[in-house]
C-alpha cells in the first residue's frame, strides 16, 4: 500500500502538471495559429528579439523600439509615455501573456504600427512570442 | 461669461479658481479640488485606461473627443485603433458627458475650440502654468503632463485636489 505522503506529493505532481497543461494551452494554439499562417514548423527566438530590442524607423518617432515602453528588462515592468506601468512581457514573470489570442493580436496590431509603421507577419509574432516565452 | 464646468467647486481653492473660469460650477464645499467626474462607463474605462488614466469627459468639449476618436491611429504618436463598434461607443459616451463649449474649454494656443490636448486648454494652462514648476513634468515618477494622478491622488476618481 502506498504511503500517504508519497500519495501526496504524486497529486501535487499531477497537479502541477495539469496546472502547466493550462496555462501552456492557450498560447501554444496562438503559436500554432501563426505556424499555420505563416507557413513555417518552427520559430526563431532571435529573430524575435532582433525585432523587440532594435531601433526601427519606418514608425513613429515617439516609439522606434518595443523597449521605449517595455524596456530592455522583459522580466520587470514597462511603463506607458503617459507613464502607467505595463506588466512584464516575459512569460516566466507573467504566465498570462500571450493566453489571449483577441489581445494578442489588438496590441501587435497597435504595436507594429507605432513602432514599425506597418502591421508584422504572423512569422515575426510568433517569433517574439517564443523569445518571449524562453526568458 | 458663462464658464460651465461639470462637477462641484470646493471652497479652499474658490480664489484661484474663480480667476480662472470654473467660477459657475462652484458650489462651497470643504476642500479644495475640482471634481470632473470619474469614467463610470465599463468599456471607455477598460479601453482609455490602458495607456493612460481614463480621463473625465468633462475636460474636454464634443468637438475634441469626435476628433481624437476619429483617428485613434495616430494617437499623440501611438497607434490606439480600436475596432469601429467599440470606437463608436467610446466616442458616444466621452461626446454625451463632454464639457460644455466655452473659452475656458477651448485651446488656449489658438483659441481654437476643439483643443486636441487636455493640457492645451485655456483651463488647463492657466490652473498649472506659474503653479507647477515645469521641470516636475520632467521628473521621471510623473514622466508626462498626462500622468494626472502623479500628483493628484483622486485622479482616477475624477477628483483634482490642490496636492
Amino acid at each position: 500500500m502506498m504511503h500517504k505522503r508519497k500519495l501526496a506529493v504524486l497529486a501535487a505532481i499531477a497537479a502541477l502538471a495539469g496546472a502547466t497543461a493550462v496555462m501552456a494551452g492557450p498560447r501554444d494554439d496562438i503559436l500554432a495559429g501563426y505556424a499555420a499562417e505563416a507557413g513555417v514548423t518552427a520559430f526563431d527566438a532571435a529573430a524575435g528579439k532582433a525585432l523587440f530590442t532594435g531601433t526601427h524607423t519606418g514608425g513613429k518617432p515617439e516609439t522606434p523600439s518595443c523597449t521605449t515602453c517595455h524596456t530592455g528588462n522583459l522580466t520587470g515592468p514597462g511603463k506607458t509615455r503617459a507613464g502607467k506601468v505595463i506588466e512584464p512581457m516575459a512569460v516566466s514573470a507573467n504566465p498570462q501573456r500571450f493566453t489571449d489570442p483577441a489581445k494578442v493580436e489588438k496590441w501587435f496590431g497597435r504595436n507594429c504600427r507605432s513602432v514599425l509603421g506597418r502591421e508584422c507577419s504572423a512569422k515575426e509574432k510568433g517569433d517574439v512570442i517564443t523569445w518571449l516565452s524562453s526568458l | 461669461m458663462a464658464n460651465i464646468l461639470p462637477g462641484s467647486l470646493r471652497a479652499a481653492s474658490l480664489s484661484l479658481a474663480l480667476a480662472a473660469g470654473f467660477a459657475s460650477a462652484a458650489t462651497a464645499e470643504e476642500g479644495e479640488g475640482v471634481y470632473f467626474g470619474a469614467v463610470t462607463d465599463p468599456t471607455v474605462k477598460q479601453e482609455c485606461s490602458a495607456c493612460h488614466m481614463a480621463f473625465s469627459a468633462g475636460m474636454l468639449p464634443a468637438s475634441s473627443w469626435t476628433a481624437i476618436l476619429g483617428d485613434l491611429s495616430n494617437h499623440f504618436g501611438e497607434d490606439a485603433s480600436l475596432d469601429d463598434k467599440t470606437t463608436a461607443a467610446i466616442r458616444d459616451w466621452l461626446t454625451g458627458n463632454a464639457a460644455q463649449p466655452s473659452r475656458w474649454m477651448t485651446n488656449a494656443a489658438d483659441g481654437g475650440d476643439t483643443p486636441m490636448r487636455i493640457t492645451e486648454t485655456t483651463w488647463w494652462t492657466r490652473v498649472h502654468n506659474g503653479e507647477v514648476n515645469p521641470a516636475a513634468f520632467d521628473n521621471p515618477r510623473v514622466g508626462s503632463r498626462a500622468n494626472c494622478a502623479a500628483c493628484h491622488r483622486g485622479a482616477e476618481q475624477g477628483f483634482f485636489g490642490e496636492e
